[in-house]
Order: C-alpha cells, then sequence, then structure tokens
C-alpha cells in the first residue's frame, strides 16, 4: 500500500501541508502535490531520496474538471530500481507552473512539448518557445476543446450525418 | 539523279512531339524525397527485385535534377512548406505523382496536422491508391504517367516559344 511506501512516508513527514493525495495502482505510487512546492519536492525526492532520472514530464487535461491540467513527472531511481509519479494540479485561470529544468536539464525539451500542446507557461524555463508545431500556430492542440480537425474546418459529425 | 542520301539508312523522320515525349517519358528523374512508410515501398519498387532503373526512372539527390516528384507519405502541415520549396527548386517541365491514400486525400490522418491531400497545394498528375500502395501499383502509376507524358501536345515547343500548348483530349 501506498503509506508504506517509503517515499510516501518521508514525504508525509516533510511536506504534510503540500502533499493533496497519495495513492497506488498495480505497484505504481503516484504522490499529488501542491504546484507551489513542487520544485521543493523534486528535489528533496532526487537529492535524498535518489529518485535520480526524469523519465518523462508531460501534462493531462480534464476538461470540466478544476483543476483542469495536471502537469505530471515520472521519476526514476536507478540506484534503487524504483519509480514514483509525482502530480501537480494547475488551474486553468493560473496556467504556469515552476520550471523543472533548475533540477533536470531534461526537463527542457519536455516542458517545451507540453507548453506547445497544452498551453502550460512553465516559469524560469530558459526557452520557452513551440517545439513541435510551427511556430506560428495557434492554439494548443492536445487541449481537449482544441477542434480534432482544425479550427478552420467543419467538425466531422460521421458518415452518415 | 534522284536525291542522294549521305548519312545513307540512318536517319529517320518523325514530329517533334514523338522525339521529345519519349525522351521525356523514359527518363523520368524522381526526386528523392520520403515522408512516411510509402517511401519504403518507393524504396523496394527502386530496389532490385523490382527495378525502376529499367524504366529509366532513376532518383536524383537534388530538386535541380529532377523531373518528377513521388509524395510517398503523409504530409503535415508542418512539411508542406519545404515540400513546396522543393518543388519550386525543380526545373520545368515537372510532375507530381501522389503516392498513398495519405497524398491524395490525408487518408486515416483526419486531424489538425495534416494537409487533406497534396493536391492542397501543388498540381497531381496521377494518384496512387493504397496503404501504402504495393510496388506494382507504384509501377503502374509510373506507366501512367509515362502515358500522359506520352501524349502531351507541343508541350516542348511551347517552351521554346512556337506556338501554344495544346491540351490533349482527356
Amino acid at each position: 500500500m501506498a503509506e508504506n511506501n517509503r517515499a510516501v512516508v518521508k514525504l508525509k513527514e516533510r511536506y504534510a501541508d503540500a502533499l493533496l493525495e497519495y495513492k497506488e495502482h498495480r505497484g505504481e505510487v503516484t504522490v499529488i502535490v501542491k504546484k507551489e512546492s513542487v520544485l521543493e519536492v523534486l528535489k528533496f525526492l532526487r537529492d535524498d531520496l535518489r529518485y535520480n532520472f526524469l523519465s518523462d514530464l508531460t501534462a493531462v487535461d480534464y476538461l470540466g474538471q478544476e483543476p483542469r491540467f495536471m502537469v505530471v513527472y515520472n521519476l526514476l531511481s536507478i540506484p534503487n530500481k524504483d519509480r514514483i509519479r509525482v502530480k501537480a494540479p494547475v488551474t486553468e485561470a493560473d496556467c504556469s507552473i515552476e520550471s523543472a529544468t533548475a533540477l533536470w536539464n531534461s526537463a527542457n525539451w519536455l516542458e517545451r512539448e507540453a507548453f506547445d500542446l497544452f498551453g502550460i507557461d512553465f516559469k524560469n524555463h530558459p526557452n520557452l518557445v513551440r517545439i513541435l508545431m510551427t511556430d506560428d500556430w495557434v492554439g494548443h492542440p492536445l487541449r481537449k476543446d482544441y477542434p480534432l480537425q482544425g479550427p478552420d474546418r467543419e467538425p466531422y459529425k460521421g458518415r452518415l450525418s | 539523279m534522284g536525291v542522294t542520301q549521305p548519312l545513307g539508312e540512318n536517319i529517320i523522320t518523325t514530329s517533334l512531339d514523338s522525339l521529345v515525349n519519349w525522351a521525356r517519358k523514359s527518363s523520368i528523374w524522381p526526386m528523392t524525397f520520403g515522408l512516411a512508410c510509402c517511401a519504403i515501398e518507393m524504396m523496394a519498387t527502386g530496389a532490385a527485385k523490382h527495378d525502376l532503373d529499367r524504366f529509366g526512372i532513376i532518383f536524383r539527390a537534388s530538386p535541380r535534377q529532377s523531373d518528377c516528384i513521388i509524395i510517398a507519405g503523409t504530409v503535415t502541415k508542418k512539411m508542406l512548406p519545404v515540400i513546396q520549396t522543393v518543388y519550386e527548386q525543380m526545373p520545368e517541365p515537372k510532375w507530381v505523382v501522389a503516392m498513398g491514400a495519405c497524398a491524395c486525400s490525408g487518408g486515416i490522418f483526419d486531424t489538425y496536422s495534416v494537409v487533406q491531400g497534396i493536391d492542397e497545394a501543388l498540381p497531381v498528375d496521377v494518384y496512387i491508391p493504397g496503404c501504402p500502395p504495393r510496388p506494382e501499383a507504384l509501377l503502374y502509376g509510373l506507366m501512367k504517367l509515362q502515358d500522359k507524358i506520352a501524349n502531351e501536345k507541343n508541350s516542348f515547343g511551347s517552351s521554346i516559344g512556337l506556338g501554344d500548348r495544346l491540351e490533349p483530349a482527356a
């Protein structure tokens, strides 16, 4: 269970007010922390608990829920052969979060991708420009309210409609 | 007396169209340009088993030396300006083959990032269906292009200032 996970125990001790939720599903531990302290938590996980490798950084759009976005950090501890997933909720009104490039250089392009496709502003990112879409692209295509066939086309309503 | 024949039997007479069209259709040099999985079939068509060289079709590594571009794969909106630049760099006369469902119509990628058929941007001469088309289909498409070239009327003459180009009937 998640309560017995070493990282969760330590996080509960040190960041009790930042820790919103923790859960385990099929052996995968996920902790949800406030976005204001996500960098602190990540630094603690990296330096003290040796989750030294950022294997992925991405975002999820839960359109209709509040907060709308969730930034996801997948960490791997190479010495301990262990993984943990850290999530931070981001609201649509204040669609920004601190950049993790201060901790991992590999966050650079991953955050650019999340910015490009979800429109999440990573503060203090060294070069936050689009990485996949063209520079002049308008909108963020992986947002759930982005029209699948593009804003300039009639939406597809099914073959028989 | 009669007409002397200094060249003996080594001379034939033909129309300019027949000569030029024969030369053009027998040396289609496509641009080496692949976009997706169709490019793998295109490479297979060019390789030993199907052997495009026997049609005089030799892939060139520069658009300046090419007179045909095979759009082999999915054209994304990000790639489109690149394709247009390559096409503009090719000297006239030039032909465009849309190979596969994606190049013809966008294929399964009915989405914001994909061009819904290369004919939105380039004048396509031959459409080859398939996902991807087999090498036989590409060969057939290129033979259709050869037929189309063979039926051109005064395409060369008009380019050197002799009259107008005539559109062949369908």
